[in-house]
């Protein structure tokens, strides 16, 4: 057992784990927070995906022990955060979720690409979901509700980081 | 799946992590960003007892931008060169190599010195490394040693790293001003692994012309008949095919099949026109 102390959507935790547990088992199975999803636990399905330390990851990928003294932002989080209202909007207006799997993971990807200024065209967006799968093949609705999102955001605020 | 039970160490020093590597009773398995061996071992088709994780250490995480060379600490993310976060040696060519690695929420956590280490034959940093000229600093038992990417790759999977030692760095000489560089991915989806990959560097000021084909079957190939013809400027397509052809054809242990071979004379056709164009 390894002991850890790391910030889960803002609040300190600490906790005793096995090395082998991946961050996802230890948000879904310790943290009860299951907007997390594993799909294929290899790294292709990217439904797994939350920021560490402010960055998109895999966390079936992620050891929880390697998130020892860490921020971890998972889909539960985001309070506040305007890119991530404006595209739950845009989400919601579009319908751009059918069963909902790999929503949370499309919200948080979605973000970073606005974010990093990667959003600016279909082409762009298509391009940077490409490790994010849906499928119920919505990809249609979930392009636009981000080209929407990032629209949005970059009249808001055209300096935005 | 889930991956076995592991113990898991974060050592504090470069010389602790060798130390822990060079004595463990155990597989030892050094980690990095994890992207590769954790899909492994989630697979079971890795089960090390001992995961000694060098992701922090400071040594490996520093990058000196010298006169004639960049060297990048082994736990470099792609996400970093990518986003120009870290010196670049090579005129926008490795920038524009990261972008395409794997996706975004890999490139956070992959490292180049990851990527050399496991040396998956489709890998980007292999072949561009090999056609940069790089060298590959490894920090063992009994020292360091520095060998050229080209020769650090052995096979699929296969390299010179011995089993107390750690990448330590990468040193990649700068390209001149007047450098040029090509770079053709072909695979079926951004971001994965390639099924062609060619990598050209022409830096006459240098003297240096290099064409590399990854995903070849074995260790990234240089194409040598088709760097002379490089050299020589602007051809006519048909002799450049053919020399790639030929190329392709002296390397008998790669077995490539017509649809592969193919690919691979597409994308260096492609990359070399960049760099002739």
């Amino acid at each position: 057992m390894t002991a850890i102390r790391v910030r889960i959507n803002g609040s300190e935790v600490a906790d005793d784990l096995p090395p082998r547990l991946s961050l996802a088992d230890f948000l879904r199975e310790r943290r009860n927070l299951t907007g997390t999803h594993l799909g294929c636990e290899h790294g292709v399905c990217g439904a797994c995906t939350v920021l560490v330390d402010g960055e998109p990851v895999r966390s079936c990928l992620t050891l929880a022990v390697a998130c020892d003294e860490r921020a971890v932002e998972t889909i539960e989080g985001f309070g506040g955060d305007p890119v991530m209202a404006a595209l739950r909007r845009t989400f919601h207006q579009n319908h751009a979720l059918q069963c909902g799997f790999c929503t949370p993971a499309m919200l948080i990807t979605a973000r970073d690409l606005i974010l990093r200024r990667r959003a600016g065209s279909e082409g762009e967006i298509r391009d940077g979901l490409a490790g994010n799968l849906c499928r119920c093949t919505g990809y249609t609705n979930i392009v636009t509700a981000i080209a929407e999102a990032a629209k949005e955001i970059g009249k808001e605020a055209p300096n935005a980081q | 799946m889930k991956a076995p039970a592991v113990d898991y160490m974060r050592p504090r020093t470069l010389t602790e992590a060798v130390d822990l590597l060079a004595h463990a009773s155990v597989e030892a398995r050094v980690i990095a960003g994890g992207q590769s061996l954790l899909a492994m071992m989630n697979l079971r088709l890795a089960s090390p007892g001992l995961l000694i994780d060098i992701a922090r250490l400071p040594e490996l995480l520093t990058v000196a931008d010298d006169a004639d060379a960049v060297t990048l600490g082994a736990c470099v993310t792609h996400a970093a060169i990518e986003d120009g976060r870290v010196a670049d040696p090579s005129h926008g060519l490795m920038p524009r190599i990261a972008a395409t690695l794997g996706y975004r929420a890999i490139r956070t956590r992959g490292t180049i010195g990851g990527s050399l280490a496991l040396s998956d034959p489709a890998a980007e940093w292999p072949a561009v490394l090999a056609a940069l000229d790089a060298e590959v600093i490894l920090y063992g038992s009994s020292g360091r040693r520095s060998l050229k990417c080209s020769e650090f790759t052995t096979g699929i999977f296969q390299t010179k790293l011995a089993d107390n030692e750690i990448i330590e760095r990468a040193r990649v000489p700068k390209l001149s001003a007047d450098a040029r560089c090509g770079y053709v991915k072909l695979c079926r989806k951004s971001g994965e692994f390639a099924d062609a990959l060619a990598v050209v560097v022409a830096d006459p000021r240098r003297g240096y012309w290099r064409v590399v084909c990854g995903a070849a079957n074995g260790a990234p190939l240089v194409l040598g008949d088709t760097s002379r013809l490089v050299v020589e400027g602007p051809r006519d397509p048909d002799a450049l095919r053919s020399a790639i052809g030929s190329d392709l054809d002296h390397a008998s242990d790669r077995h490539f099949d017509d649809f592969h071979r193919n690919l691979h004379i597409v994308a260096a056709m492609r990359a070399v026109q960049q760099v002739l164009a």
